[in-house]
Order: C-alpha cells, then sequence, then structure tokens
C-alpha cells in the first residue's frame, strides 16, 4: 500500500464519506490500483465497500479527499465522462430494450456509426457466448444469461476500468462458481483493471490478484488472497477469511517475533507476535483449525491442551470436531480423513496441538467468535 | 405408482386412486367444492353488480330505442295509417282521420295522449300544442267527415308532414333518438338529413368534451410526473407527508373542492385579488378564470390529478437507482438517460393514468356544471339537462350510450396500441 509510485491507474488518497455529516462512512480511504489488476473490496454489510466503488463510479462525492483516475483527479468530472464499465449487482438491464439495444446504448451514447455498433455489439455478445441472444428481452434470459449481458455491456465501449458491485449476488451457487471464472478470464484475456466488491470471501479469493478487506469504514488489510488468509493482521481479516478458532489471553512476555501468552483458563502458549502490544495487554489470538494436531507426539508440538469432544461432523474428506478448550466451547478443528487417523468419540477428552508459527497473536477484541 | 393401484398395469389406463375411482373424476369433485365456496363468497358482489351496474346500463340501452308510445295510445291511427303511401303526396283518407278523433278522445279519458304528444313534440316542435288543443276540441265531434273537421280546428292536420311523422314513429323501436344526437334527423321523405345549422349542438359538445378532456389528461401528465417522481425518489419520511397532501382531496368532498375553488378564481375571489394586490392586473382588469373553460380546466384538473399520479407513482417506485446509474456510467447525460431509460419505464403507469383521468373526465358533470358556465359545460351536463328538465330520457340515453361506447372505443385503441396488461394501477 505504501507504493507512491505514478503507475497507480486508480488513487484514493485520504477519501472520506459521510451521507449525515456525523459519521464517517468512509474513513481516509488510500488506496492505489495499478493498471491491469483485479482488487477486489470484501467486508460486511456497511463496512463502506460499495460507498468507495460509488465515489469511484462518481454516484456518490467524496466528503473530503481527492480520486484519480489515470493520474487525473476525478471528483469534479460527470459519471458519464468517466469512462467507466460497471456491472450492477441486479444487472440494471434496460428492461423496455432488447439485448443487442442495450449493449448498443453506450455506443449510441458515443454517436459511433451504425455499422460499428453492430460489429463491437456482435463481438461482444459472441465474447459471453449469447451470440443467438441478441433480440431478446433481458426478462426473456436466465439469471446467468442476464449477469452475462451485464457484463458484456460494461465491456463493450472498451473502458480501462470495470467496476463490478456485487453482480454474482442473485445466482445460485453453481452458477457462481462458473461466472466466477469466466469473469476472471474475461479480466486475464481483455487486461482491464477490475475492482470488485462482494460479501462472499470465496468469490474473492478466487479471482482477485489482491483483496483489500474492509471494515467500519477502513480497509484492515490489502493484500493477495494467501497471504490474507495465511497471514492475517487483525483478527478482524482473520475471522472474516476463512475458519477461524479464537483464543483470548494475556500477553506475559514478548520476545523475538513470538510471545507467551496466559490463556483466560490458566494455561500458557507460545504464539507469533503480529499485533500484540506491550506486557499484560489483551491479545485474540487466531488458529486456523486444518493446522491443529490432535493427539502430538510428545513434545513435536510447543503447544498442547486438553480438549474435549463435544461434537463430531462427518463431512465426507474431513472430520469436523467441535470441542471445549481452554474455556472455549466453539474451538473447531479440521480431521483429515486419511488412513489411520484417530478414533474419536463424542464427550472424551483428546490432546490438541500446534506450532507457534500457526498461532497469531492479535489485536484483542471482544467480538465474533470463530466461522 | 402401479404397486399401489390395482388395473394401471397398462401405461395407457386411466389412473386410478386407491378406491378405484378415476383420479381426474376424484380430482374434479375436490376441486368443485373449492370452487362453490368461491363462488358463494361473491355471490353478494355478483348480485348488486347485476342490479346497480349491469341492468341499469341495459335499461338505458333500451330506452335509447324504445319506441312504444305512438303505436301503444293512437293505436288506431297507426293501423289505418299502415296503407298510406309517405310519398304519395296526398293526404292520408277519411278513415285514417276517424281512427286519430277515436283515439284522442279515448287518450283524453286515460290521460295518456299528452305522453303521444310529447314523444312527437321532441321531433318538430309545436306537436305537443298540436295534439293538446285538437284533444281539448275533438270531444264536440261526434260524425264525420272528420277530415274536414280535424284540418277547420287546426291547420295542421292538413299538412303532409304531420302524417308523416306519426307513421315514421310508429314502429316499436326508433334510430331518432340516436340521429338527434349526432344532430341529424329525418326529413319527410325518410331521409337522414343534417339538422338546420342552429339546432347543430351535440357533436360540438362532444368534440368540446373531448377536447376538455385531453387537455385535463396533458396538464395531468405534466403536473403529476414530477410529483409522482418525488413520491418515488424522496426519503420515506417525506415522501409519506407528500403522499397525504396528494390523498387529501380525496377525503374531501367533490362538492366542496368544486365550491373553493369558486371561491378561489371568482373575479373578487383569492386569486384575482392576489393579482390586484401585486399589480400585475388592474382592479377594472380582473380576470375571468371562472364560468368559463378556464374554470372547468382548472378545477378538473386539480380533482383528477390524484388519479394520475397514483398509478405514476406505483410504476415509478419499481424502478431501481440503478437503471440510471447505469445508463450514466454507459456514457450517457443525466437528461438522455432520463428520456432512453427511465421514461419509458413509467409508459405503463402514464398510460394507466392518461386513460383513467381521461375517461373520468369525459363523463365528468358537476365540476363542469358549477365552474364551467356555458362555455366550459360537458355532454354529460347536457344529459342531465335531458333527463331532469326535458324528461327527453330517449335522447339522454343515446347521448350516454355514444359516450360508454366512446369510452369502450378508446379503451380498445389503448389495449392494441399498449395492451391492458401492461397498465398498472396503484
Amino acid at each position: 500500500m505504501g507504493q507512491n509510485g505514478s503507475e497507480a491507474f486508480v488513487r484514493f488518497e485520504g477519501v472520506q464519506k459521510s451521507y449525515d455529516g456525523e459519521t464517517l462512512v468512509v474513513k481516509d480511504l488510500n488506496l492505489d490500483i495499478p493498471k491491469g489488476e483485479f482488487v477486489t473490496m470484501l467486508g460486511p454489510s456497511g463496512s463502506g465497500k460499495t460507498t468507495c466503488l460509488m465515489m469511484l463510479a462518481g454516484f456518490e462525492p467524496a466528503t473530503h479527499g481527492e480520486i484519480y483516475l489515470d493520474g487525473q483527479p476525478i471528483n469534479n468530472v460527470p459519471p458519464h465522462k468517466r469512462e467507466i464499465g460497471m456491472v450492477f449487482q441486479n444487472y440494471a438491464l434496460f428492461p423496455h430494450m432488447t439485448v443487442a439495444e442495450n449493449l448498443a446504448f453506450p455506443l449510441q451514447v458515443r454517436r459511433m456509426s451504425k455499422a460499428d455498433i453492430e460489429t463491437k455489439v456482435k463481438r461482444a455478445l459472441d465474447m459471453v457466448e449469447l451470440g443467438a441472444f441478441g433480440g431478446r428481452r433481458p426478462a426473456q434470459l436466465s439469471g446467468g444469461q442476464q449477469q452475462r449481458v451485464a457484463v458484456a455491456r460494461a465491456l463493450v465501449f472498451e473502458p480501462d476500468l470495470i467496476l463490478m458491485d456485487e453482480p454474482l449476488g442473485a445466482l445460485d451457487k453453481q452458477l457462481r462458481e462458473q461466472m466466477q471464472y469466466e469473469i476472471k478470464h474475461i479480466h486475464e484475456s481483455l487486461e482491464v483493471t477490475v475492482v470488485y466488491v462482494t460479501h462472499d470471501q470465496a468469490e474473492a479469493l478466487t479471482m482477485s490478484n489482491r483483496i483489500a478487506v474492509f471494515n467500519d469504514g477502513i480497509i484492515q488489510q490489502i493484500s493477495s488472497p494467501d497471504t490474507l488468509y495465511e497471514a492475517p493482521e487483525t483478527s478482524f481479516v482473520a475471522h472474516f477469511i476463512g475458519e477461524n478458532n479464537k483464543l483470548d489471553g494475556t500477553i506475559q512476555s514478548v520476545g523475538k517475533g513470538t510471545c507467551k501468552v496466559r490463556l483466560d483458563t490458566g494455561e500458557t502458549v507460545t504464539a507469533k507476535a503480529v499485533n500484540v502490544k506491550e506486557k499484560g495487554s489483551r491479545t485474540s489470538m487466531s488458529l486456523r483449525p486444518e493446522r491443529i494436531v490432535i493427539n502430538p507426539k510428545g513434545k513435536s508440538v510447543p503447544n498442547i491442551l486438553k480438549g474435549k469432544i463435544q461434537e463430531l461432523i462427518y463431512l465426507g474428506d474431513h472430520i469436523r470436531t467441535r470441542m471445549t478448550v481452554a474455556g472455549h466451547d466453539d474451538f473447531i478443528v479440521k480431521i483429515p480423513n486419511t488412513f489411520g487417523h484417530e478414533p474419536l468419540a463424542e464427550g472424551s477428552t483428546v490432546n490438541v496441538g500446534w506450532e507457534s508459527e500457526d498461532c497469531r497473536a492479535l489485536d484483542f477484541t471482544e467480538a465474533h467468535g470463530p466461522g | 405408482m402401479a404397486a399401489g393401484t390395482a388395473g394401471t398395469n397398462t401405461e395407457n389406463a386411466p389412473l386410478m386412486t386407491a378406491d378405484g375411482v378415476p383420479l381426474k373424476q376424484s380430482l374434479q369433485r375436490a376441486l368443485r367444492q373449492k370452487r362453490r365456496g368461491a363462488f358463494l363468497l361473491t355471490l353478494p358482489l355478483l348480485v348488486f353488480i347485476f342490479i346497480f351496474f349491469v341492468a341499469p346500463i341495459a335499461d338505458m340501452m333500451f330506452r335509447s330505442i324504445e319506441n312504444e308510445v305512438v303505436g301503444k295510445y293512437i293505436p288506431r291511427t297507426v293501423a289505418a295509417l299502415k296503407d298510406w303511401d309517405a310519398t304519395s303526396g296526398e293526404l292520408p283518407d277519411e278513415k285514417v282521420f276517424a281512427a286519430l278523433v277515436e283515439d284522442i278522445k279515448i287518450g283524453r279519458k286515460d290521460r295518456t295522449i299528452g305522453k303521444v304528444a310529447r314523444r312527437l313534440n321532441y321531433e318538430i316542435a309545436g306537436m305537443s300544442s298540436l295534439f293538446r288543443s285538437t284533444a281539448r276540441r275533438v270531444a264536440r265531434l261526434d260524425e264525420g267527415p272528420y277530415k274536414e273537421a280535424l284540418i277547420a280546428i287546426r291547420p295542421q292536420w292538413g299538412e303532409l308532414e304531420t302524417w308523416q311523422l306519426i307513421q315514421r314513429e310508429s314502429g316499436k323501436y326508433t334510430a331518432s333518438y340516436y340521429l338527434a344526437a349526432v344532430d341529424a334527423r329525418f326529413d319527410n321523405a325518410g331521409n337522414i338529413v343534417a339538422q338546420p345549422e342552429e339546432r347543430q349542438i351535440y357533436t360540438f359538445l362532444f368534440g368540446r368534451t373531448m377536447a376538455m378532456s385531453l387537455s385535463i389528461t396533458l396538464l395531468c401528465i405534466l403536473l403529476g410526473f414530477p410529483i409522482a417522481y418525488l413520491l418515488a425518489t424522496l426519503p420515506l419520511r417525506y415522501a409519506a407527508l407528500l403522499m397525504i397532501l396528494v390523498l387529501l382531496p380525496f377525503w374531501t368532498s367533490l362538492l366542496v373542492r368544486t365550491t373553493a375553488w369558486i371561491a378561489m378564481l371568482q373575479q373578487q375571489g383569492v386569486i384575482n385579488d392576489l393579482l390586484v394586490l401585486v399589480g400585475i392586473i388592474s382592479d377594472e382588469g380582473r380576470l375571468q378564470l371562472i364560468h368559463n373553460k378556464t374554470g372547468t380546466l382548472i378545477a378538473m384538473t386539480h380533482i383528477l390529478l390524484p388519479f394520475m399520479i397514483l398509478p405514476l407513482y406505483s410504476v415509478m417506485k419499481t424502478i431501481p437507482p440503478s437503471y440510471m446509474r447505469a445508463a450514466r456510467s454507459l456514457g450517457a447525460t443525466q437528461a438522455r438517460a432520463f428520456i432512453k431509460v427511465y421514461l419509458p419505464q413509467t409508459l405503463s403507469g402514464m398510460g394507466a393514468g392518461t386513460i383513467l383521468v381521461f375517461i373520468l373526465s369525459i363523463g365528468f358533470y358537476i365540476t363542469p356544471a358549477l365552474v364551467g358556465g356555458t362555455s366550459g359545460t360537458f355532454i354529460s351536463n347536457y344529459i342531465a339537462d335531458h333527463v331532469s328538465t326535458t324528461l327527453n330520457w330517449g335522447l339522454a340515453a343515446a347521448l350516454g350510450v355514444m359516450l360508454l361506447a366512446l369510452v369502450l372505443a378508446l379503451y380498445l385503441i389503448y389495449d392494441k396500441a399498449v395492451g391492458i396488461d401492461n397498465m398498472k394501477l396503484g
């Protein structure tokens, strides 16, 4: 994020947004997006991600700060002069026009010749494999087809930047996954810059080059999907991306990259110090369920606690185990269904262990348990 | 399936329920009960509609062609006239005159001759007095020749026109009311000709009613569209308040609203006073805003405005703001996005509002009667006049049927052009 490069294609600089003059929906947003990148704004509803997109598209003015597009400040540029393609949550296909007329609309507005419009519309329809559907009304198409038309319409006038506001929210799971790949491939082949808004973390992980996790009007962390999952920097990100076990405790000592934390039930564990203050302060540790070992041999891992199995859920490839560990009764362990794994029974007590590296001590938060 | 029910081994055999009744029959029986319940629930309404809506309209339609008075109350004359050739240029013979004298005598005693007089007077003015004065003097007429005697009483009995009229209107049904409604009549030879110019009024009135209704509808669109847009886009708090203001006229009596406009618009009224006060007009130059077309236009536009706003609003409410945003992001200016994307989507509501306002205004009565003066009255005011003052119910019915036909025709045109299914009412 620190890159102060002039190569940033989209640039938010100290942007703030308030609707009522009392609360800030977006608090001091700084974000650089290089050309050709697929950036996802991920966050729960009300986190300010859609507001950011609307400011970029020009539908909402920024209360403070400046947004740059290709080096030019665009705060005072009206939306129709920004040359930004946009895909809306409900697709916003004009119901009184056919699919072809919908696609032709941005071209007619730009006063292109009839022949040009025809070839471009045809090319765009072929790109989303809807060549035969030009004469239909949007209402005669399925949800997935409407989605493709919406994407084609946002691309047909060849903008350099595409904004997508939860475009797959209305589709069923299977179709959603298929469309994720299609959009990703379109992005790769056309080399456009995409800013994508979603609250679905799996979608964000699948498609993005970088993900900006929003909460409470602030970008909590912006990094590549794998970093985000494996090295969350705040408790919110750890909780929001993937499944997470949270253990609260008080810091005993902070060492070189590690710290000793005394859990509320009295045990002491070693954790990777990521986002901690001084000795004596509170911390919430994040531990991924697949990094936990059941009944580790001897001292093979530095942290070993007792856990009482509350519930076993058979999921085929793995067994999801809910147990009580250090007073938390929502501690989840994913046990791979490999040959000869530990036989487990509800009500029995086992040892659970993990590497210090996998247990990240983060900022303390009262809120949200795992999952 | 086959496991449970006997006798369904072959694929084409009808499906049976467990106890062997054909499935279709069983389903029918189950549905019949449901349908009967639904029918019974709607029965009171159906009866109500029939008695108070269908039956009166059918009666009105019948009255517009019904013509039994002449044949019923001077039957002998009518029978005797059968053989007379109206185009022969000669008066009917003695036999007819004798029959008429007898009819009038009986009719005078039964007090029915007045009905005949009034009926024939609709066609030719003066018929009423002819029959009445003849009836008074015919009592002393005991023997013939009646022909000369009658002509001596009133010379009109010696005119071909009188007899042609009686013969023409002696049938059970007549087209003369409809002819009158389109400013036409039968001439003496039975041909359809236009009324003399000074008596032509109904086509003009139909035209004025249409033109005024059209103007009112256009005014309603112009004024109603922005209000409906505000209603659909304002935050709920303000929209609710605005909605109350829109609906307020609905909760006030039509008569009160119209008289309120009289107070506003009259020469010594609020608007003229205000204009004089501000100095836009002089005290002598007060505007004539009422008892003319202007008064009707203003008052009726105000009264019918909610009928335009509500359907427009209900359609606009369903248009998400993302359509306009999408159009803008695709490069359209605000104006272009509005015209190309927003406006077309409101057409169904506008169509519904237009047809509502137009049909309502075409049959409007109270407001034009109160504020319309002579130049701002509608066809319905004349219908009411014929019902209550001149008592020419046949003509009133004919005018009413034509108004109804006009509305139905407009409705069909609208259906062809826009499609009634696309109409959205509130």
